[in-house]
């Protein structure tokens, strides 16, 4: 019995610590903060306990206590939904929004996060009872390194080579390289254009990487990422003045227009490099049987 | 969402060659390029719609939603 109690804490302890871990606030601000971080780091607990509590159960034959796992489950989902409906309500005050490929993204994050937690404190608790806490302790640092290498995912510099280009303007078109962006009415849009604006070009490595790169919500997320790191030189009433990206049909090169508060080039171009890979942008063409 | 457009609406048209325009939204007449571009700006503001130029001296304001 004491045994359990042990198995028990120590479940809890690294369930919690690993979503500790896995709770960053950086510089999207998300979760926020403080009130965020609470709902977050609460359930975490709960998922924390629920791994936990789940080997004694087992052990004691208390096969009923497994279904509260699939409650759980249920309750985790929710999590998602709660995320997702609350990003969507901000979104739409965003100058430039985060897009709704970005929001799954963050939203399957938060999921997932919380099974990651349910899996460390489960399989530590069962060390434990096994091993003893020694047992437990040193199965626990192991789910944390785990979990940590769940956190990071691909980045654009992976799958695509950024490079700064010309915004170029010829009458109302504007180009940035050889790449179409829009087309630009106002001289005086044209003039602030000319001054604030900034060109990239994304060259992707290979096929995969051209579907990914050509998702709209893959493009959203970059445009999105400068602007929220750099500023954006626009306003409501200025809809002219609006970061785009559009793509070379011929080849599936990205060109991204960015008008930025801070006008970095160096800065911006170490900012699209370091944009996530949205998960639910990859596509992997060269898996398919055709290609075989 | 913005930068996508899922649809476009002209708002206004603003043109120097009357012969060229007609139909459905409201159409401003402008007597030169300067006239032209002023006009745009004012309509591209108050409307929150974009100003573009179709090159054969007439702009037209859309909304991208």
């Amino acid at each position: 019995m004491e045994n359990y109690t042990l198995a028990i804490i120590i479940g809890v302890l690294v369930g919690f610590v690993s979503r500790l871990l896995m709770l960053r606030t950086d510089y999207r601000q998300y979760p926020t903060y403080p009130h965020g971080r609470v709902i977050h780091i609460s359930l975490g607990l709960i998922a924390a306990g629920l791994g936990a509590i789940a080997v004694p159960a087992l052990f004691e034959q208390d096969y009923t206590a497994i279904t509260f796992l699939a409650l759980a489950a249920q309750q985790f989902r929710d999590v998602r939904n709660m995320e997702r409906n609350s990003l969507q309500q901000l979104d739409e005050m965003e100058l430039v929004p985060r897009g709704s490929t970005y929001i799954e993204g963050i939203a399957m994050v938060f999921e997932g996060r919380n099974y990651l937690v349910i899996f460390s404190a489960f399989l530590t608790s069962l060390s434990t009872v096994f091993w003893g806490w020694q047992g437990g302790v040193i199965i626990g640092i192991l789910t944390l390194v785990v979990d940590a290498s769940f956190m990071s995912g691909k980045l654009v510099k992976d799958v695509a080579e950024v490079r700064q280009a010309d915004v170029r303007i010829d009458g109302p078109d504007l180009y940035v390289d050889d790449i179409y962006i829009m087309n630009v009415g106002l001289e005086d849009t044209r003039e602030k254009i000319k001054k604030v604006g900034l060109g990239f070009v994304l060259t992707p490595h290979n096929e995969n990487s051209i579907v990914t790169i050509s998702n709209i919500g893959q493009r959203q997320a970059i445009l999105h990422d400068v602007s929220t790191i750099l500023g954006v030189y626009r306003d409501t009433g200025e809809p002219s003045l609006v970061p785009l990206s559009k793509r070379s049909l011929d080849d599936g090169r990205l060109g991204v227009f960015l008008i930025p508060q801070n006008r970095n080039p160096r800065k911006a171009m170490e900012i699209i490099r370091h944009v996530p890979v949205l998960e639910g942008a990859i596509r992997m063409p060269s898996e398919s049987e055709a290609n075989e | 969402m913005m930068g996508t457009s899922l649809e476009k609406y002209i708002l206004a048209v603003i043109t120097m060659d009357p012969q060229k325009v007609s139909g459905g939204a409201p159409i401003f007449y402008a007597e030169n390029e300067d006239e032209m571009q002023k006009t745009a700006f004012t309509l591209e503001k108050i409307l929150d719609g974009m100003a573009h130029d179709v090159k054969n001296g007439t702009m037209i304001i859309v909304k991208h939603f």
